[in-house]
């Protein structure tokens, strides 16, 4: 059996004002897997990506990256795994005063040199691999084009192309579609399914919608609380469940905020003023 | 127009609620008019020495012995000239000092010394501390360059440098750069830490992180401060000349000590001239980089 | 692909204008690192240390500091009773546009149109004119010390306040002076009651950080002969005592820190 790419034992995250946000998450996740996490708002799915893209630090239980412990990594380390691992945020996941080439650029930043990624600001280095990532998210004419004059979707699909361009090993995506038109929305989902398979990349998605997590993954993760709820096969997952499931979240859509500003509080997050 | 809030500290004086808040209004009241009458006391000035008919008289005096003002063309090529070098160290001084002061603030700005999201790695020991007085020293710095006067410092560089516009810039730029520093640190450590936090998760190193997500996102407020600072530093050009720095200030130094009223007359027509357009221009490219 | 060449052509023509006023105001770097201007300046700031404590010369500073600090402050008196009245006729929404004046007819109108001209103007060349060219003048009008100090900062802040002034009054939502006036208040209640307490907060926050200048350029007056540290720093450094010079700057550092720190916290909890 090959190593899994991702194996984490009894996982937990405390930040300092004692808010566990994550319990004894034990998960392994073998290469080129595609896994839907569901959950309500706050539930922890956000946390635990950002522990698997090494961000944070689990306060407790080991988390292994092919089968390396990554807890006392130093940075420079740290940065080559982190190369390896690409994320999509749910927004504001490029700059916008920049130009959309570079942006997608960004993705080379992990292998580039100091002197190369600054020199690629005043002249675009390696222009044909934007020009390549962005002819696969359907959006070529927009090379040259300041990246705030672009469509929220729009800019999603050209942060997929910058992970296309950073070409790791692993595909986490956090929430990609949920500040997205729903009609666009299946769209950038079958962007990232398919790069995954074409590409033999593991794909971990947050998901809202459990319509488009139950269509497109052939493996169901449920975070609530901060613990896994279940971990199935779309198929065995029924009604009953999803009801336990989202049983109890409240219809605050401002979850995500609060999140936020919890996280400024404990000190996890330079406080943003942009939330 | 843009002041510049917040310095070093965060501290904040505790608002009373509702009843007593009338208290504190009557107190802070009260200190301010002490404070003025003490002031008055002290400088000797009394509203009737203000509004007096003997002030009026002398300044209006004064101002009516400077006309008519000297227009002859030898001496407006003089004003030209000296507009022209005013100008030029204005826009000089500008320069250095974003240039000085960006780097400064590079070093000053917490967000951009520490800045990791998150998990930082095990950071060596003698690195974090080498990271911390780094930014102390910077801030250090800046506060020292700013807080001694244009006028001081070009005094100073005077006497390193001999006379002339030279010492004017390099006195502007150095005391500009204090104050545009400590404005572009702020603006870095308020910028949006989301995307900064996208490029980490690529692999990005501080260096890149500070290309790519803090610079694009805080150029347009910087540029806004640079030229804005621009407008300031005309007034102070123009006055450097006082102590051997150039410009029109040299100029006026000499009307006014051979009481050359009509020159000065002139000389102040030109610094109204140049500042104006100064201003004009600098807030029609604020306006155009909205 | 033309709004890149735009940015091209933008810094070329930026570079230009700095290029020649790098040549113009006669920047030589190179002499500012040459061994003479280095060990000139090194000279210089030992000289400055240690910087002078002897008790004397402390006690005797104390007057020339409060004298600093009196001159920022009835500057800033002076300042705010010419700044403000003249920021009211500045103010377009007060004297000929907007909203109150909709239904008066365009020759009334054209009338409200000439004070605030003349106000925009007048205040134009207070602040126009730097405070220590207006130093200068008022020393030779109405003599030495901190009187000059005062007349000058007074004038040339009163421009600076009037144009801000009169630029905040005029962001103020006006449907609190509509509402007023349509109930048949005079202009004055109208401007009192309806503008001016939204713009309350927003005056005072700068007019503090104007004070904050202030105190500086009295530093800077003394310079011209208006008293207050300024004129102390001159003395010392034309009798080439550099430890005196060095303590007054110190001085005027912890001065000016500790105002910035104070208003900074008024200001913030005027936010609120």
């Amino acid at each position: 059996m090959n190593t899994p790419i991702f194996e984490l034992t009894g996982v937990g995250k405390v930040f300092a004002h004692r808010q566990t946000t994550l319990e004894n998450v034990s998960l392994v996740v073998g290469a080129g897997e595609q896994i839907a996490f569901i959950g309500s708002n706050g539930a922890g799915k956000t946390t635990l990506f950002r522990v698997l893209n090494l961000t944070f630090r689990p306060t407790s239980g080991t988390l292994r990256f092919e089968g390396a412990d990554v807890a006392n990594c130093r940075r420079t380390d740290l940065r080559r795994l982190r190369r390896r691992i690409g994320m999509i945020y749910q927004q504001q996941n490029l700059v916008g005063w920049l130009r959309v080439v570079h942006n997608v650029l960004a993705g080379h930043l992990g292998r580039w040199s100091t002197a190369k990624a600054l020199w690629s600001l005043v002249r675009p280095q390696e222009v044909e691999s934007a020009v390549e990532a962005l002819a696969r998210v359907g959006l070529s004419d927009k090379l040259y084009a300041r990246t705030d004059t672009l469509s929220g979707g729009q800019q999603q699909r050209v942060a997929v192309a910058r992970l296309l361009v950073q070409d790791p090993d692993v595909i986490l995506a956090d929430e990609p579609v949920s500040s997205v038109d729903p009609s666009l929305a299946e769209g950038i989902v079958r962007l990232l399914v398919d790069a995954s398979r074409t590409d033999g990349k593991t794909l971990l998605t947050n998901l809202h919608s459990v319509d488009l997590a139950l269509r497109f993954f052939p493996r169901i993760v449920a975070i609530r609380q901060g613990r896994v709820f279940f971990d199935l096969a779309p198929e065995k997952v029924t009604a009953e469940m999803l009801g336990m499931l989202y049983a109890g979240a409240s219809a605050d859509d401002t979850a995500p905020l609060a999140y936020e500003r919890a996280l400024s509080v404990a000190g996890a997050l330079p406080p943003s003023r942009h939330p | 127009m843009e002041p510049p809030n917040g310095t070093m500290t965060q501290a904040t004086l505790p608002v009373p609620t509702d009843g007593a808040r009338s208290r504190w209004s009557w107190a802070l009241t009260a200190g301010i008019s002490a404070l003025v009458v003490w002031s008055a006391l002290g400088t000797r000035v009394e509203p009737s020495t203000i509004l007096s008919v003997e002030t009026l008289l002398a300044v209006v005096q004064y101002i009516a012995r400077a006309f008519p003002p000297d227009l002859s063309s030898s001496f407006l090529a003089e004003v030209g000239s000296g507009v022209i070098e005013t100008l030029a160290i204005s826009v000089s001084g500008t320069f250095v000092a974003i240039v000085t002061g960006a780097c400064l603030a590079v070093f000053a700005a917490r967000t951009v010394v520490f800045g990791s999201i998150g998990d930082d790695g095990n950071t060596r020991f003698w690195l974090r501390a080498l990271l911390t007085s780094t930014y102390l020293a910077a801030r250090t710095m800046l506060s020292l360059l700013r807080t001694v006067p244009e006028m001081v410092w070009a005094l100073l560089f005077v006497f390193a440098v001999g006379l002339g516009p030279f010492p004017g810039v390099l006195a502007l730029g150095v005391h500009t750069a204090g104050v545009l520093g400590k404005l572009f640190s702020e603006v870095f450590e308020d910028v949006s830490s989301r995307p900064l936090e996208a490029l980490q998760s690529c692999g990005a190193s501080r260096i890149t992180m500070f290309a790519y997500g803090v610079l694009p996102q805080a150029l347009p407020q910087c540029i806004a401060y640079s030229l804005y600072r621009w407008e300031v530093s005309i007034r102070a050009a123009a006055i450097l000349g006082f102590v051997g720095a150039g410009g029109l200030g040299q100029q006026i130094h000499l009307a006014i000590n051979l009481f050359f009223e009509h020159q000065l007359l002139t000389l102040v027509a030109a610094i109204y001239v140049t500042v104006t357009i100064v201003d004009a221009l600098s807030t029609a490219l604020r306006r155009s980089l909205r | 692909m033309s709004d890149v060449r735009r940015t091209y052509l933008f810094w070329i023509a930026l570079s230009g204008a700095v290029g020649l006023s790098l040549w113009k105001a006669d920047v030589r770097m190179n002499d500012l690192f040459a061994p003479d201007a280095r060990s000139q300046m090194a000279a210089m700031v030992r000289s400055m240390f240690p910087p002078e404590l002897a008790p004397s010369f402390l006690r005797s500073m104390i007057t020339p500091t409060a004298e600093t600090l009196q001159i920022s402050v009835m500057g800033m008196a002076v300042a705010i009773a010419i700044g403000f009245p003249l920021s009211l006729l500045a103010t377009a929404t007060i004297t000929w546009s907007g909203i109150l004046h909709e239904r008066y007819s365009s020759s009334s109108r054209g009338v409200g149109f000439v004070p605030y001209a003349v106000a925009r103007s007048f205040l134009s060349i207070l602040r126009s004119i730097p405070e220590v060219v207006w130093g200068l003048m008022f020393v030779r009008a109405v003599g030495l010390g901190p009187f000059a100090g005062v007349l000058a900062i007074g004038v040339a802040y009163g421009g600076m306040l009037g144009k801000v002034y009169s630029e905040i009054l005029e962001g103020v939502n006006l449907r609190p002076a509509e509402t007023l006036q349509a109930s048949g208040a005079s202009r004055l209640a109208v401007v009192t009651y309806g503008m001016l307490p939204a713009a309350l907060p927003a005056l005072a926050s700068y007019t503090l950080y104007r004070w904050e200048c202030a105190i500086r350029a009295s530093a800077i007056l003394g310079f011209v002969g208006a008293g207050g540290l300024g004129q102390q720093i001159e003395l010392s450094l034309r009798m080439f005592n550099f430890h005196e010079v060095a303590t007054l700057l110190l001085i005027l550092w912890g001065f000016v820190f500790a105002v910035e720190t104070l208003s900074a916290m008024v200001r913030r909890s005027l936010a609120r």
